[in-house]
């Protein structure tokens, strides 16, 4: 993985320290809170209900075990002893002092880690693919490129007050496992006749407007990605809508101006710029791209791990959910879900954050990842490791079974924390996994995505979720509004409103009636519910989420 | 005929421990709501907040929060006070555990 240069260390050390005295200067009077909190911003600060949260950067979601190991100590010696893993690939810790910022992004920064445009109008943490490097399905590794783009973006003088947040995903499979279709910019690796390039998609975004991204560019060539890149967020940095906060996102540029018009000024703006980056980028890239070589993979028995499939159900149902193909046959993707049932999901501890880095180092090649959807990936793994990293995963409650079912809920953290939410949504989660998990039906429902905001901003990304949850404040009472049939992956889709909200005491019920409701009417046990849901429609599922309604109809 | 004034508390987050304060009758910043001072009518409610406001070295985004009082104890009416009074749903954290 990338290893930071003299320059790297130099412009983060440098920049923690301009935000120490910017945070003494806020402290001693110096600075009202009007002129400090872009400047908290802009280095991950955020003030929330209960506290001061701070969002540190994952890019592109891959980091070592070193770095987790730092994670943790950040954890224990300045916040609760644990941290909350998002949907773009950042981690935050809901209990940081103001004074102790500083110290925090200074220990951050020895490791190469940083919270830097993790909030404010700038281009967020690029994120990417949680099985980058490892997936068999995957053309290229879109880490590199990820790379090159966080370089590119961060302190980008041209785009540090642009009209609104701008996020860019990164994938290098077909698969789409990271939502490049709901965000401003999705890339998209490919070859085509040989030759490497990119599928540029501009203007997805979820939000109070959701929108699935366009094709803009369909082919476009490896070396011409950042002047490409550039003139796409000039073109919207000048059109972008400013007067309007509801709409001054890409998407609605796009929406509002239309993809060929979008498409022609980008053109154009590209053919100017192209000149400028005259290759250095492409040299950057290949230095970027040796470091992101892959480990060096082992050879051996995978007996052991065959012996426990067969004789141990409880390794062999965890090894069934949580693992995934590697691009060498001899090698798993682990998932650990930090997402027990009754837990909030995506929280770890300092102790398995360290558990974990332990793991990764002993057994996986010292990489670890975490994924949009909360969870932490072991990418590289040799199967004769697997029942022995089973075993010490369950001695540290992280081997629950539940990844792609219906407790692996996305949620974001909601009014437990976050001062922008109308309505909670951790323990809505925590109880629909806890329902489910007593009903023991989690394996019989199999694949399905709930996704939970506590808000119309929608970081819980409940409008791509095949049950989507919004929580809303309704009349000064929690309301929660369902919707199905949404899609995270390359078929991305918006979900559909079922109906009127449910109240904060009835949405866990309406969602067993909604499971109810498929389990009655699937083909078999193979057909998802998402499935059933596109044969069906939404016709069967609302019978089953509004009773009342049939029964006064009748 | 005007809307009847509904009862009011001064609140805000400490600048450097970031959490819920509430301003009393002899201005202090209280990490109890119990101790706030109520304010029974408008033009004392805007008087009140611009003195919050002017204390920007100790707190941050001062506003009016409605509140009903129970037995002369001032108790938030919207869902979202309420857990800012306590802490998050999901551990045992913030005022729920440091003001028992």
């Amino acid at each position: 993985m990338y290893q930071y240069n003299d320059f790297d260390r130099d412009f983060l050390a440098e920049r923690n320290a301009q935000f120490r005295a910017q945070v003494e200067r806020r402290i001693d009077g110096s600075l009202t809170e009007d002129e400090f909190k872009p400047l908290r911003l802009m280095n991950g600060l955020y003030l929330q209900l209960h506290a001061y949260m701070l969002r540190v950067a994952i890019p592109y979601g891959t980091l070592n075990a070193g770095q987790m190991d730092v994670l943790a100590d950040v954890a224990d010696k300045w916040d609760k002893g644990y941290g909350h893993f998002t949907t773009r690939q950042n981690i935050q810790y809901n209990w940081p002092k103001l004074r102790d910022v500083p110290d925090m992004l200074d220990a951050l920064g020895e490791v190469g880690m940083h919270a830097i445009q993790t909030s404010g109008n700038t281009i967020r943490n690029v994120t990417a693919d949680h099985f980058a490097g490892a997936a068999k399905d995957e053309v290229a590794d879109p880490r590199p490129t990820a790379e090159l783009l966080r370089q590119w973006s961060t302190d980008h003088p041209e785009f540090q007050f642009l009209p609104r947040k701008f996020k860019l995903a990164v994938t290098g499979s077909k698969n789409d496992r990271a939502v490049i279709k709901a965000h401003d910019i999705g890339i998209r690796l490919l070859t085509r006749d040989g030759v490497e390039g990119y599928e540029i998609i501009v203007g997805g975004g979820l939000g109070r407007t959701p929108m699935i991204g366009k094709v803009l560019r369909e082919f476009l060539p490896k070396a011409d990605l950042l002047p490409y890149c550039e003139a796409i967020v000039s073109v919207y940095n000048l059109l972008g809508r400013r007067d309007n906060k509801y709409k001054a996102r890409i998407k609605i540029t796009v929406h509002e101006n239309g993809i060929e018009t979008i498409r022609d000024l980008v053109e154009e703006r590209f053919a100017l710029l192209k000149p400028q980056f005259g290759g250095v980028d492409q040299e950057m890239l290949k230095g970027i791209e040796a470091q992101f070589a892959l480990p060096e993979f082992t050879t051996g028995s995978v007996a052991a791990f065959k012996d426990a499939y067969h004789n141990d159900p409880v390794f062999r149902s965890w090894a069934d959910t949580n693992l995934t193909a590697h691009k060498n046959d001899e090698y798993s993707i682990v998932s650990i879900s930090i997402k027990k049932h009754g837990q909030t999901p995506g929280d770890a501890t300092s102790a398995q954050m360290r558990e974990m880095a332990a793991i990764a180092r002993e057994f996986a090649h010292n990489e670890l990842r975490i994924s949009h959807e909360q969870n932490v990936i072991l990418p590289h793994v040799h199967k004769s490791h697997l029942p022995a990293i089973h075993a010490r995963l369950k001695a540290a409650d992280l081997a629950t079974a539940n990844i792609g079912k219906i407790s692996d809920i996305i949620a974001c953290p909601g009014m437990d924390y976050c001062a922008l939410a109308t309505a909670r949504s951790i323990p809505v989660a925590q109880q629909i996994a806890t329902r489910f998990d007593e009903l023991k039906l989690e394996h019989e429902i199999g694949d399905l995505k709930i996704k939970i905001s506590g808000c119309i901003n929608a970081c819980g990304h409940h409008h791509v979720g095949h049950i989507g949850i919004l929580g809303l404040d309704r009349a000064g009472v929690e309301n929660y509004q369902i919707t199905l049939g949404g899609d995270h992956t390359e078929t991305a889709a918006v979900g559909e409103r079922a109906g009127p909200g449910f109240a904060y005491d009835e949405i866990v019920p309406a969602i067993e009636r909604l499971i109810g409701a498929y389990l009655e009417h699937r083909e078999n046990d193979a057909e998802r519910f998402i499935d059933a849901y596109r044969r069906l429609g939404l016709a069967p599922f609302k019978a089953a989420l509004y009773p009342e309604a049939k029964a006064n109809a009748a | 005929m005007s809307k009847p004034f509904t009862p009011k508390v001064v609140t805000a987050n400490a600048l450097l421990e970031g959490d819920v304060v509430y301003l009393t009758a002899d201005d202090r910043w209280s990490r109890l709501l119990s101790e706030a001072e109520v304010i029974e009518d408008a033009a004392h409610g805007d008087l009140r907040v611009l003195h919050g406001s002017s204390q920007a070295d100790v707190v941050v985004g001062v506003y009016l929060i409605d509140v009903a009082l129970e037995d002369g104890v001032p108790q938030p009416t919207h869902f979202r006070e309420e857990f800012r009074t306590r802490g998050p749903s999901n551990y045992n954290h913030g005022k729920q555990a440091e003001l028992v």
